[in-house]
């Protein structure tokens, strides 16, 4: 009865001054909005710069590094054992740039259950010949069914089929920039120069675009046979693996794991783009920053509001209070006021922001690095909607926090004896 | 006779800005169905003095009893509660929110005691606007009312919990002679009719002498109480 009381003074407070409400009210809608769509937006963005980085990247590459050996002999004398020694300048020792018995290190990974694939690749320096100029390269030989299933090889092979690289021999896909570089046309012939000094004739099937201008300028793909022919090596010849787990998550932790168990360099996905998460963390912090100020903005407005609203309505605080209303109705009176200008704006914000959210889904975003986006991204996450609905909440509930106090603390006796 | 006011030794300081004694001693009752003016010059404290026996006021020393009830030490809460429920006021300025219409003006302190059903509390104030002749504007805003009709308004929301007393402070201060005559005639009838207990505030020597007693108070003390 007493609420339902309150709700109707409340009522009549609001309805009485509608114009001014609907301006507070539409503050808290704006940004609301603005908050929803920036966070949307940004978010989209993050998952799909994080989607490019992860549908491309191996969770764990296995590779050979030629490394000064972890153990000198003098740590393997007893009789040095309890001694400190200081062995300076070491140097790597001679080795082949290989993974050691890569067909049971593969086997292995097949059967791990936490794996969900591994692609063996082999990559090697050489030199483009372009008449009588020498260009840098490097060609990754891969194994292209593999890469295609768990890297989506063919999503940035533009033009030209990627399926050649396996059916026809001693093919090549190049960067486009390096194509145009070397005005190669798809179903050219181009001429490389091995480390070894061999010159071999590869045909080009097609080209691919990575988004990084300078990699598609020096990096190309042949089939991992072809690779391994180049180099003039046998089939077990592997420098590296690239894994694929069921769960991101563990590829710190297995990458320790199999770091001790093949002996190669394990590194995971985490520690090899360390800076990508940096990136998005620190893109969601300033989209937050930016709609909590909206939002804290919206609530100095609710606040100015009740507060003029107090002001004009000091008679009938007064009487109401002269005629039995205590200081804690008043009070919840101002609070319902504030919280129904946060519930109404919000709501009608959380709309709006889905609205601005769609329109933005639909722009045409048409980028050379990105070649399967048509239209900016949008992240329709519902967190970002049920944490602006609470902000505007508790924000209204804020501004009318102080503004109902001091209702609640009007002094009849003053407001009646100052007539 | 029952006291439905009694107010014992009732003292007032001003602090601010300098300490004024407004009230000394001031000891007084009003008993059931009596009909009590309080007069004197402006400064006298008699407005004063009516605040705190409205309980609106809490800063005195003194002792004061509503209904056999001692008033002090009790929350703002309960405070409320007794304004609400034993005491109808009337001002010198009408004080009706004009986002309600006449009717609800008059239900609002009803609905807030929540002694009957919102129904039952409409009726009971389309009654109360009866008996003072201001059934017809029930529907209309407080502001479309002439100041008269008004105060007959505030009377009806003063009216509307069945109070012990009805407190008035300077209630025809505003109005004109027929209007104030108007007003003076309700009250009289509330008083005789009904044994409606009233202390009114005024400075209206006329008014104050057709009352069953005058007050009178002079620097903050009753100087004279004579009963008619």
């Amino acid at each position: 009865m007493n609420l339902k009381l309150l709700f109707g003074v409340a009522r009549s407070l609001l309805f009485a001054r509608w114009k001014q409400t609907l301006v507070a009210a539409f503050g808290v809608t704006f940004s609301i909005t603005m908050f929803i769509g920036l966070l949307s937006f940004m978010s989209g963005l993050n998952n799909l710069l994080d989607n490019l980085i992860i549908n491309r990247t191996p969770h764990i590459r296995l590779y050979k590094e030629l490394l000064p050996s972890d153990t000198q002999p003098v740590d393997l004398s007893a009789s040095y054992n309890d001694h400190y020694n200081f062995v300076r300048s070491v140097r790597p020792k001679n080795d082949r740039p290989e993974i050691q018995n890569s067909f049971a290190v593969l086997n292995a990974l097949a059967a791990d259950k936490r794996v969900l694939g591994a692609a063996p690749k082999v990559t090697t320096q050489v030199f483009y010949n372009v008449g009588q100029v020498n260009l840098t390269g490097l060609i990754n030989g891969i194994d292209v069914d593999a890469e295609n299933r768990l890297f989506a090889f063919s999503e940035y092979v533009t033009s030209g089929n990627f399926m050649d690289l396996k059916n026809i021999p001693n093919s090549i896909i190049l960067g486009k920039a390096g194509a145009e570089k070397m005005m190669a046309e798809i179903g050219d012939v181009i001429q490389v120069t091995t480390p070894s000094g061999d010159r071999v004739p590869l045909k080009v099937v097609g080209y691919f675009e990575s988004g990084i201008q300078e990699l598609d300028k020096v990096q190309s793909y042949a089939s991992i046979s072809t690779c391994q022919r180049l180099l003039g090596e046998s089939s077990a010849y592997i420098t590296d693996i690239q894994i694929k787990l069921h769960d991101i998550n563990l590829a710190p932790e297995l990458a320790k794991e199999y770091h001790t168990l093949f002996g190669a360099e394990a590194v995971d996905i985490q520690t090899a783009n360390a800076q990508f998460e940096t990136g998005s963390s620190i893109r969601t912090l300033i989209s937050y920053a930016v709609g909590i100020t909206l939002l804290i903005v919206a609530g100095f407005g609710i606040y100015n509001i009740l507060n003029m609203m107090i002001y004009e309505k000091m008679d009938s605080i007064a009487i109401l209070k002269a005629t039995g209303f205590s200081g804690s109705d008043v009070n919840r009176i101002f609070i319902l006021i504030a919280l129904s200008i946060g519930i109404f704006g919000g709501l009608l914000g959380l709309l709006f922001g889905f609205g601005l959210s769609a329109l933005i889904d639909n722009i045409p975003f048409d980028t050379a690095a990105l070649p399967n986006i048509t239209t900016y991204p949008i992240s329709y996450n519902p967190k970002y909607y049920l944490i602006g609905g609470v902000f505007s909440i508790i924000t209204t509930y804020l501004a009318g926090y102080f503004p109902s106090r001091k209702a609640s603390k009007i002094d009849p006796v003053i407001i009646i004896r100052g007539k | 006779m029952t006291k439905i006011l009694e107010a014992h030794k009732i003292t007032k300081f001003f602090h601010d800005p300098v300490k004024i004694q407004v009230l000394r001693d001031v000891s007084f009752s009003v008993e059931k169905g009596e009909f009590a003016s309080i007069i004197g010059k402006s400064g006298c404290g008699k407005s004063t003095l009516l605040y705190i026996l409205s309980t609106m006021d809490t800063d005195y020393d003194g002792d004061l009893y509503i209904d056999g009830v001692m008033m002090r030490n009790k929350k703002e809460k309960d405070l409320a509660r007794v304004r609400n429920e034993k005491i109808g006021f009337v001002f010198q300025f009408h004080y009706l929110l004009n986002e309600f219409s006449v009717v609800r003006n008059v239900m609002l302190p009803g609905i807030k005691l929540g002694k009957y059903s919102e129904e039952e509390t409409e009726h009971r104030a389309m009654e109360k606007l009866k008996v003072l002749g201001i059934a017809g504007e029930a529907l209309k805003k407080p502001n479309q009312l002439s100041g008269g009709q008004k105060q007959r308004v505030a009377i009806a929301r003063a009216l509307i919990n069945d109070p012990v007393i009805i407190m008035g402070d300077e209630p025809t201060g505003n109005l004109d002679k027929k209007n104030s005559e108007i007003v003076f005639d309700i009250f009289k009838e509330l008083s005789e009719v009904y044994n409606q207990s009233l202390l009114i505030v005024t400075h209206d020597t006329e008014f104050a002498a057709r009352t069953n007693r005058v007050i009178e108070m002079e620097d903050g003390a009753i100087i004279r109480m004579q009963a008619r």
